[in-house]
């Protein structure tokens, strides 16, 4: 049976030193330099009341919260027992480690498969990837049995824990515990085949000073026992349950805690160097009394025959108290540059200015101490950023940190600069403009960016938003930049970079530009902004990209071979991507409207608005919105990826992702309680149709009539044009626009549709400053991402409440927020800009028709671009079959026949709808 | 014919590339794949590549015969998808014994022909054993993280009939690749070890994982160097990386592989990641010029190509590596 024995030779013949090797999602390597591995043993029902209760009620994710609770509080592996008659163990094992596997917080740990029945034990070998250890297998029910177990041990990929235990029974003094390791270990070895290393032996733990003679020997024989093993046992490990030993001293929590201490001192040093521990029941040896640890000592190591009555009358002059957990501040007592670098890595700003001021006075000059201390610990930033150990949020408190630091220091710098004229300003890194681009509002990537730079000693030149391309040009002069940075969230933005390359050519700029933003791409750069400027031009879409990039360009060593390389990959992406998009083929409009997506109107349900016009929430509660935020592409913005609410206890960004969600809600309690932003919103539901293909002509009242009270005002129409798809595609898929949504007029149907406009931006650029000015990019960027989230909110909010009650067409729908932020509803809500309608004109048309600037206040900027920054727009669709669709490119044929009924020039309709053309 | 493991010692050995990259350029069509056999099975049957084993044999040989002029020196069966697991899409279940003889046994008669041709370049046969396409440790179903689709005990049971096809068909070696959950692997080991129990033989073993993106990780979430300890419990010829990402993006894992294991190192990458249109377009030099690092730092003993490669991908590989000494690897004295 055993006879697979090449095997074992090459085995031994490999690796001169083994060490145990576990994993789960990550490794764990036992070797002499690691510390002793601490076993976490809550999730045990053996040992667990709590945990046995959970499992009994079947409260598998309260149960899997005591498993992240140990690896969060240090255990290396965790040691999971099933083993109770009132459960069934063989599934509680499968379930709970399949669960225990889908979260990456806790399966990032080795698992410890715990059961006295083989079949739990293989059930959970079936289920774990990762190299797991069994616990455990003894000879106690003879050599076949242990022979063959180990043997699938071995196969499944696990390293096993080997009782002392033999068909006589426990192994309770030295010599039977030697005598049962060897013989365990040299069938394992030499007949198994099994590796050395992956053999752990469980010595067996007894207490001592039960007031027995025969269990005086208990510690001491483990203890030597344990040295016997490990000098003659090669490779294998030693561990144990530690609590054990003080069970007689239960209800005497500090003598236990100096009992485990003691014990472990000894036992550790013999070459225990696994184990189960609970972490809060230890006491630091060192910091033993004296008394107390000689009488302990005296009973682990048998030192005196009245060794337990001494302890025992000594353990009640020991008044117990459970320890209390407390911040730790013991690092304030290390030295100055060490508290500035852990102030600034971890982002406390508590106690900044007194070591700063510390630093100060040590320094010969006030700016030492930036260009010193606080450069020392920013490179400790920078390192642990680039390296992936620090996430976005971390590093802009960092910063946040570090400009309380200069801020504190400036006054000195300027009085030293009084004192010594001479000395001249100090050369930063280099100096970066950084601008969102005309008629564009958002700014938070371009302040993440700026932060970025600006912790790598960037000095940045921020110019807002907004900002007109003639200011760009005489900013970049003024303060003779190295860099421009231009960013832009819409459309029409890319434009505006365009012509900035072209203008700093014309000018003949040498300084390398960077283009950033949501719409930008390495496409859009590399076809239409690189070839306007002959010097180097770089799409840089994260913060964390932005450090290399900008320290490659201003590198002295490095610059100019970067700067070609850049110019070389951009042609070359270039070519290959105009050649690849002649590939396309497109197919004129008229046949595309030939293909139009048919709803039937005769059959189709159209369901009559339950109050048509124009409707104007002027007050919104923005409580009402919390449940229909969408936290993902908040993370997004922060450059933590990941699906919430997954991403909290994701095994890579979740401990930060912890932190910057509860700074959220703690802004968000801020937010409410202060009323601090307000939302607004104005909506309308109109009679419609379509008319010709593409356009959807809508009737409604002048403008007064809900201002008024209800007289009938004067009918009026309005136009919606919508844009069509042309990309040739699949036989039998239609082509879509949104006006095939609407019924026709020549149906004879009356049809509808709606629109709004929602914000939640006013007072978020107040606040923001605010934070600004208080030197906290930190907040002054978390209130503009929860206010857009806040709109996002506001939108899905309002949404439902036209589909359940306005227009009413979904009165019974019952979805979860889950679904809503799925949008499994019926009906959409087309934002203009967005792919199914990326024309940003249209934006015109919902404000003339819903009168938006006048009755809530938000302007659209020469982009189009609306203004808060907080806000959305969009239509509202309710047929049952309308449904989202990219437009994609479309051909000049449709523009010119988009400018024609718009009556606008087709250059314009060019600009506007350029990112949408396809190019010949 | 020399042992893989002698000749290992001597020089770095180059596997094949894609096959279905390959199989692409004849553009077979439905009724290519159905063949006169096929004609009447009930389900559609395009896309089924490993069939083509049974119904255009000689393409299948043709394709073994270019990559072994190329200079490889193991081509892989085409059996990625040949277990009952992965053939259930075709209702193909009961033909998976036939589909692995036979890839095996095409593959064994090409690589017969070139040996004998240059016997002292002999060229082996990789039984190529995929992931199937479910995972036993991950979930299909985001709301119900407790579910598998697949059982540890159906996965080995699969394999192990696999197995024994590949090794009846005369593979002289098994290539478990492609491994984006560990678990499927261990099942898929411990199905050789079964065989390799039962039959009172050895083969040797390849074991290749794939580093799903950016983050380092498998797919089911280990690091390089936990999958490393997770696979290796028997005794394997080589471990390394496949597909998902292009060479260069390969090197840091290859490094930790390389630093931690005293097996051979392998690496297959795709043809650089892909582009926009999901196509893979490194060119065979620019491919060839990651790979120098790879021989430069002396990190693998076997390297070849996956998603996208060509023959002309492996020629270059080829004409590279016999500048090269192979990573140092323990002398065997069997």
């Amino acid at each position: 049976m055993f006879d697979n024995n090449t095997e074992n030779q090459s085995m031994n013949k490999q690796q001169p030193t083994k060490y145990l090797k576990l994993s789960g999602l990550e490794p764990l390597v036992v070797t002499p330099e690691t510390n002793f591995i601490n076993v976490g043993e809550r999730t045990n029902v053996a040992g667990s009341k709590k945990f046995l209760r959970l499992i009994k009620e079947e409260k598998f994710e309260e149960a899997l919260d005591v498993a992240r609770d140990q690896v969060e509080g240090g255990a290396q592996i965790i040691d999971i027992n099933m083993d109770d008659g009132l459960i069934d163990g063989k599934e509680a094992m499968v379930k709970f480690l399949n669960l225990v596997i889908a979260e990456p917080d806790i399966a990032r740990v080795p698992i410890m498969i715990d059961s006295s029945k083989w079949e739990i034990i293989e059930a959970g070998l079936q289920v774990v990837q990762g190299k797991c250890v069994v616990n455990s297998i003894s000879l106690k029910e003879g050599e076949a049995q242990f022979k063959q177990h180990a043997k699938l041990i071995k196969r499944y990929g696990a390293a096993v824990i080997v009782m002392a235990f033999d068909e006589v029974g426990q192994a309770d003094n030295y010599e039977r515990r030697i005598e049962i390791s060897k013989r365990s270990y040299d069938i394992l070895v030499n007949e198994v085949g099994f590796p050395p290393e992956d053999i752990i032996f469980d010595l067996n733990i007894f207490p001592v000073a039960t007031g027995m003679d025969e269990h005086k020997l208990n510690a001491l024989d483990f203890i030597r026992a344990t040295q016997w093993v490990r000098e003659n046992l090669p490779h294998c490990s030693v561990s144990g349950g530690v609590s054990n030993v003080s069970f007689s001293f239960r209800g005497n929590n500090p003598v236990r805690e100096a009992m485990h201490s003691v014990f472990l001192y000894h036992a550790i040093k013999a070459g225990m160097n696994m184990g189960i521990v609970n972490p809060t029941m230890l006491e630091v040896y060192d910091d033993i009394p004296k008394d107390l640890l000689e009488h302990v000592e005296d009973v682990m190591l048998n030192r005196r025959d009245d060794a337990t009555e001494r302890l025992l009358d000594f353990a009640e002059s020991v008044v117990g108290t459970a320890k209390e957990s407390k911040v730790d501040l013991s690092w304030r007592t290390e030295p100055v540059q060490n508290r500035i670098t852990r102030a600034l890595v971890k982002g406390i700003d508590q106690y900044i200015v007194e070591d700063v001021e510390e630093a100060r006075q040590a320094a010969n000059k006030p700016i030492e101490v930036i260009e010193g201390n606080l450069m020392i610990g920013m490179n400790v930033v920078g390192d642990l950023f680039g390296s992936g150990k620090m996430f976005l949020p971390q590093v802009v408190k960092s910063a946040r940190v570090m400009k309380k630091a200069v801020a504190y220091l400036l006054p000195y710098i300027e009085e030293e600069k009084l004192l010594n004229p001479q000395v001249g300003d100090t050369e930063g890194a280099g100096k970066i403009l950084m601008a969102t681009v005309k008629g564009d509002v958002h700014d938070i990537g371009k302040n993440i960016v700026g932060v970025v730079l600006a912790c790598n000693n960037y000095e940045i030149v921020d110019l807002g938003v907004m900002v007109p391309p003639e200011k760009i040009i005489a900013a970049a002069i003024e303060h003779n930049v190295d860099i421009i940075g231009l960013s832009g969230l819409i459309t029409p933005s890319l434009d505006e970079m365009v012509h900035l390359a072209k203008e700093m050519q014309r000018q003949n700029f040498k300084v390398p530009l960077l283009i950033g933003g949501a719409t930008t791409s390495k496409a859009h750069t590399a076809v239409k902004i690189d070839p306007q400027y002959s010097e180097a031009v770089v799409h840089v879409n994260d913060a964390s990209r932005a450090v290399t990039v900008v320290g490659d360009l201003l590198q002295k060593e490095t610059s100019d071979r970067y700067k070609k390389a850049i110019k070389d990959d951009y042609t070359i992406f270039r070519d290959k991507f105009l050649k690849r998009s002649v590939q396309k083929e497109y197919k004129p409009i008229a046949k595309a409207r030939e293909n139009k997506f048919k709803i039937d109107w005769n059959t189709s349900e159209i369901v009559k608005p339950k109050v048509l016009g124009i409707q104007v929430i002027e007050d919104m509660d923005l409580e009402k919105l919390l449940p229909f935020i969408d936290w993902s592409p908040f993370f997004r913005s922060w450059e933590l990826h990941g699906k919430y609410p997954d991403i909290l206890t994701d095994n890579v960004v979740g401990d930060q992702a912890k932190e910057l969600f509860a700074d959220a809600q703690e802004m968000l309690k801020n937010i409410l309680s202060k009323k601090q932003l307000k939302a607004k919103g104005v909506f309308g539901l109109f009679p419609a149709n379509t008319v010709g293909d593409d356009d959807i002509e809508v009737a409604y009242q002048s403008q007064y009539d809900n201002v008024e009270g209800n007289t009938e005002g004067e009918k009026k129409h309005l136009v919606f044009r919508t844009l069509r798809q042309q990309l040739k595609r699949r036989e039998g898929v239609p082509d879509y626009a949104l006006a095939d949504f609407i019924a026709p007029k020549e149906s004879g149907r009356e049809d509808y549709v709606g629109c709004f406009c929602v914000t939640t931006g006013f007072g978020t650029d107040a606040l923001a400053e605010a934070y600004r000015k208080n030197l906290d990019d930190y907040n002054s960027i978390l209130i503009k991402a929860l206010a857009d989230r806040l709109a996002e909110a506001f939108a899905e909010y309002l949404h439902k409440e036209v589909r359940t009650k306005y227009w009413g067409y979904a009165a019974n729908e019952n979805l979860s927020e889950e679904d809503l932020i799925n949008e499994s509803y019926t009906g959409i809500r087309p934002a203009p800009g967005y792919p199914a309608c990326p024309d940003h004109l249209e934006k015109l048309t919902i404000w003339e028709l819903l009168q938006v600037e006048e009755r809530i206040g938000v302007k659209l900027t020469e982009s189009l671009a609306m203004w808060p920054a907080a806000s959305v727009s969009g239509y509202y669709f309710g047929n049952p079959e309308a449904r989202y669709f990219g437009l994609g490119k479309i051909k000049e044929d449709q523009v010119a026949d988009f400018a024609s009924r718009k009556g606008i020039a087709m250059e314009e309709a060019m600009k506007w709808l350029a990112p949408n053309i396809a190019d010949d | 014919m020399k042992k893989i493991k002698e000749v290992l010692q001597e020089r770095i050995l180059v596997l094949d590339g894609a096959m279905g990259t390959m199989l692409q350029r004849y553009k077979f069509q439905e009724e290519d794949f159905r063949g006169e056999r096929f004609k009447d099975w009930e389900h559609p049957l395009q896309g089924n590549n490993d069939l083509l084993s049974l119904t255009q044999p000689h393409a299948i040989a043709e394709v073994h015969r270019k990559y072994f002029a190329a200079g490889a020196d193991i081509v892989e069966t085409n059996t990625f998808s040949s277990t009952t697991i992965a053939m259930a899409d075709y209702y193909m279940e009961d033909l998976v014994y036939e589909l692995n003889y036979e890839s095996a046994r095409i593959a064994k008669e090409v690589a017969d022909e070139f040996t004998q041709k240059d016997p002292d370049k002999p060229r082996f046969v990789a039984g190529s054993i995929g992931p199937t396409n479910k995972t036993a440790s991950m979930s299909p179903d985001v709301n119900d993280p407790g579910f598998r689709a697949v059982s540890f005990n159906e996965l080995r049971i699969a394999y192990k009939q696999q197995v024994e096809a590949l090794l009846d068909g005369g593979a002289d070696l098994l290539l478990v690749e492609t491994i984006f959950d560990t678990l499927n692997a261990k099942a898929a080991l411990f199905a050789i070890e079964e065989v390799k129990e039962e039959r009172n033989i050895d083969v040797p073993i390849m074991v290749s994982g794939t580093i799903t993106d950016a983050s380092g990780r498998t797919l089911s979430g280990q690091t390089a160097e936990a999958f490393l300890i997770s696979i290796s419990h028997i005794p394997i010829l080589s471990v390394g990386f496949n597909c998902a990402l292009g060479a260069n993006q390969l090197v840091p894992h290859l490094e930790v592989l390389s630093s931690r294991t005293e097996h051979a190192i392998s690496a297959h990458p795709n043809a650089g990641l892909p582009n926009a249109f999901g196509e893979y377009d490194e060119t065979p030099e620019q491919m060839a010029t990651q790979i120098k690092e790879y021989v430069e730092k002396g990190l693998v003993n076997i390297v070849g190509g996956c998603c996208g490669t060509t023959p002309e991908h492996i020629s270059a590989i080829a004409k590279l590596v016999k500048q090269y000494d192979p990573r140092e690897l323990p002398t065997v004295d069997e």
